[in-house]
């Protein structure tokens, strides 16, 4: 590893993830840790809890369809649904660059009030710092949340079984290329929204309807692709995906072909992968499909026993490619 | 190498137009493609419009891959 | 999306494969040029199902990984003048140089910035007039124009902060080296679509009336490659070499004059270091005379050693088509993206990088 901590170490691919294996996980390893879940489950008495944090540092900070206090409010509350919790209270930590406009700061909480209002969440602690100017990136915010699990289930990223059908609830790349198309330099123009999302209903639903969901996640930074490989990693099985069935917006798409990037390893803020009982699957979508949340799900692909750790995509043509883990940032590329 | 692709011209401005795929714009140099029209088809290079697409040209390509399709499907039907 | 959607059609896709695979073709080695379609012909899977006896070659058309050490160290000692901002495609963010790739300078906080065309780069010099623009000119006759066109532009506007350093180069003086060396036996060539664009198609003539080899010049979408593909081991079946466009809705026989003249203006055709080569003649663009207010070589002090990493790295034969990827040892176990010895794994349609990310093995 370089002597110094480069920008992919954070951007969910595989150098984040061998940063904190080889880094991180080594000096704080324990058996709660080492599950490696965006969440941790633990019991108190005849409890159980999840507990999650998340930090958010992205640029721009006001992105169409939202801002960064949008994604540290629904990306801690996901953290915690991912797992089948209830999600209850957060805290919120703010780091600010001195010189901050104060009428950007009250934008950005009250989307962070109307989120958890609107996830029903209450924001219970917080802390805020004040940093000289050029020693934070306009505002940096940390969520941490805690859940509760009303049920016994044992939705772990390493659970996923052979014959388990993948289940993502919606289209990919939305949140990822809003951002990217209004960086100086790219200057996209387009109707893109990020699709960030609190999807704690959502999964509220999907919990009532069946208790057969091996495995769920919200396919963050690294996109569709790094999630997958993480859960086939995890679980140690092989997942088939199909080109035709991914779903993904026409604008998406077309920005997409414009760069050069690939929206498999596009970032989401308000979608989550499933893995469930081949049995319940179709009803399922037909559940989340009700569900403004889960509007367009469908059946992306299943699990399987072959290719242990790969992620396989079968594409339109019919031909086969593997689909590996995001290696380092996506980049615009000409060539 | 070389990633190019299809956009329409929905305005011109001097020697700079928008350029649409799907529904998503961005602004392109007509330097090297002066003769470019509104609503005409250009291939685009790193931000510059680079060719003309020819519709025709394009749908004689189509008919000839449906043609394949045809030639195949037909063959598979005399052989059963 | 017009022009694209067509071309990706399943069901057509279907019948050319099945039409490849009913028909006997001889053993037949098929070199596709340009990094850009062994991309392609991956992430849509058409390596599965090109004939057994069909081999893919990748050959040297990615401009990333020709693109020398010594070239890339330029780049690295323009940001370490004050004042300087460097622009540079995405591409070529990645791949190391003698020392640091630009995404390790970049972490060391040096000024270095990605854009999407040299029109971001002429608009980050206009609105930051006290700094030093300089943008790394990489790529081959598709992307030139677009670099010839913004020297013009800033002559033009009197941009007189923005500066390029090119390191530009020809495709046909490589294919020509490449055949020339007689290392690997090349039975057709799937010919570069969006150089040819900028060329014309009569310029890749040479191929079927010089070396006797068929070339379909190809566009990039599925069906433009089965297409192509098609075109080929048709011909070779019947021992004709001919020069074909598929991409006919794209390149003209005379390709884009004003694209040409405007290369002409701009730059003068030198020799060039490529990695896989060393030095092919007349094979670069460098800026003339009349331009060289812009030439960031002349601006600044860029001359560097040329250090030869000995690692191991067996790129250039891949870039040369002797070896595929996974024949090297390396491969994989010890160059990996996360770990790239060279800029075949680092680029993004470097052949290893494209074995390494899609091969189902």
């Amino acid at each position: 590893m370089a002597k110094k901590i480069l920008l992919s170490y954070g951007s969910g691919g595989v150098m984040m993830h061998r940063f904190i294996n080889d880094v991180i996980q080594k000096k704080f390893s324990n058996p709660l840790l080492d599950k490696l879940n965006d969440q941790s489950v633990f019991n108190i008495e005849k409890h159980r809890l999840a507990f999650s944090t998340d930090s958010y540092v992205v640029d721009p900070i006001f992105f169409p369809g939202g801002n960064i206090g949008d994604l540290a409010i629904n990306g801690t509350i996901n953290d915690l649904v991912m797992c089948g919790a209830k999600p209850l209270y957060l805290s919120v930590g703010f780091i600010i660059e001195e010189g901050f406009d104060i009428d950007s700061f009250e934008v950005i909480i009250d989307s962070m009030s109307n989120c958890a209002k609107k996830a029903g969440v209450n924001i219970i602690t917080g802390d805020t710092k004040v940093v000289q100017s050029g020693k934070a990136d306009k505002i940096f915010i940390n969520t941490s949340g805690i859940g509760i699990l009303e049920n016994d289930l044992n939705i772990s990223g390493d659970n996923a079984k052979p014959g388990d059908k993948v289940i993502i609830s919606g289209t990919i790349g939305d949140h990822g290329m809003a951002v990217l198309t209004k960086r100086e330099g790219i200057m996209i123009d387009s109707d893109i929204k990020s699709d960030t999302m609190a999807l704690n209903r959502l999964v509220e639903k999907m919990l009532i309807h069946t208790d057969k969901i091996h495995a769920m996640r919200d396919p963050t930074r690294g996109g569709v692709a790094t999630t997958l490989n993480e859960i086939a990693n995890q679980s140690d099985v092989g997942i088939t995906i199909y080109e035709k069935n991914l779903p993904i917006r026409e604008n998406v798409k077309a920005a997409c072909e414009m760069l050069g990037f690939d929206p498999l390893y596009v970032a989401n803020e308000g979608k989550l992968i499933a893995f469930v009982e081949p049995d319940i699957a179709e009803s399922l979508v037909e559940v989340m499909r009700s569900t403004d949340e889960g509007k367009d799900a469908c059946i992306i692909g299943e699990v399987i026993k072959e290719y242990p750790k790969k992620v396989i995509l079968k594409t339109s043509i019919g031909g086969s490619r593997v689909v590996s883990m995001l290696t380092g940032e996506q980049l615009p590329r000409i060539c | 190498m070389c990633l190019a692709i299809p956009a329409k011209i929905i305005s011109i401005s001097n020697e700079t137009a928008i350029a649409e795929i799907g529904d998503v714009k961005r602004e392109i140099s007509l330097m090297l493609l002066p003769e470019a029209e509104v609503n005409d088809y250009v291939l685009i290079h790193a931000g510059y419009a680079i060719q003309k697409i020819d519709e025709d040209e394009a749908n004689k390509t189509l008919e000839l891959l449906k043609q394949m399709d045809e030639f195949y499907n037909n063959s598979g039907t005399l052989e059963e | 999306m017009k022009f694209i959607t067509e071309f990706r059609d399943s069901n057509l896709a279907e019948s050319i494969i099945k039409l490849l695979r009913k028909e006997a073709y001889p053993n037949s080695n098929l070199m596709e040029f340009c990094g850009g379609h062994t991309v392609a012909i991956f992430r849509s899977g058409i390596r599965e199902v090109v004939p057994k006896n069909v081999k893919m070659l990748s050959g040297p058309g990615c401009p990333v990984c020709v693109t020398s050490n010594s070239d890339i160290d330029k780049a690295g000692k323009v940001v370490r003048y004050p004042d300087v901002i460097l622009t540079t495609f995405g591409d070529m963010m990645k791949v190391p140089g003698s020392y640091d790739s630009l995404y390790d300078l970049r972490a060391k906080g040096y000024d270095i910035r990605v854009v999407y065309s040299t029109i971001d780069a002429l608009k980050i010099a206009e609105e930051n007039k006290n700094k030093k623009i300089v943008f790394f000119g990489i790529g081959f006759e598709t992307t030139a124009p677009t670099i010839a066109a913004s020297i013009i532009e800033a002559k033009r506007r009197n941009i007189n902060n923005y500066f390029v350093i090119s390191v530009l180069k020809l495709t046909i003086p490589a294919i020509k080296k490449l055949l020339s060396l007689g290392e690997v036996k090349v039975n057709g060539i799937i010919g570069p679509g969006h150089v040819s664009t900028i060329t014309g198609a009569n310029d890749w003539k040479f191929l079927p009336d010089e070396y006797k080899i068929p070339c379909v010049l190809t566009g990039f979408e599925p069906l433009d490659i089965l297409l192509g593909i098609k075109s080929l081991l048709d011909m070779i079946k019947q021992n004709k070499q001919e020069l074909v466009t598929e991409y006919l809705r794209s390149v003209k026989p005379e390709g884009n004059i004003i694209a040409k003249e405007m290369i002409e203006k701009v730059f003068i055709v030198d020799d060039s270091d490529w990695r896989g080569f060393n030095v092919i003649e007349k094979s670069g663009l460098k800026i003339s005379k009349e331009f060289e207010e812009f030439d960031a070589e002349k601006v600044f002090d860029l001359k560097t050693e040329s250090s030869i990493k000995n690692c191991g790295c067996k790129c250039d034969e891949v870039l040369r088509g002797i070896i595929s990827p996974v024949e090297c040892s390396l491969f994989r176990e010890v160059c990996n993206p996360e770990n790239p010895l060279g800029p075949c794994m680092v680029s993004s349609e470097g052949a290893c990088a494209a074995y390494y990310n899609y091969y189902v093995e």
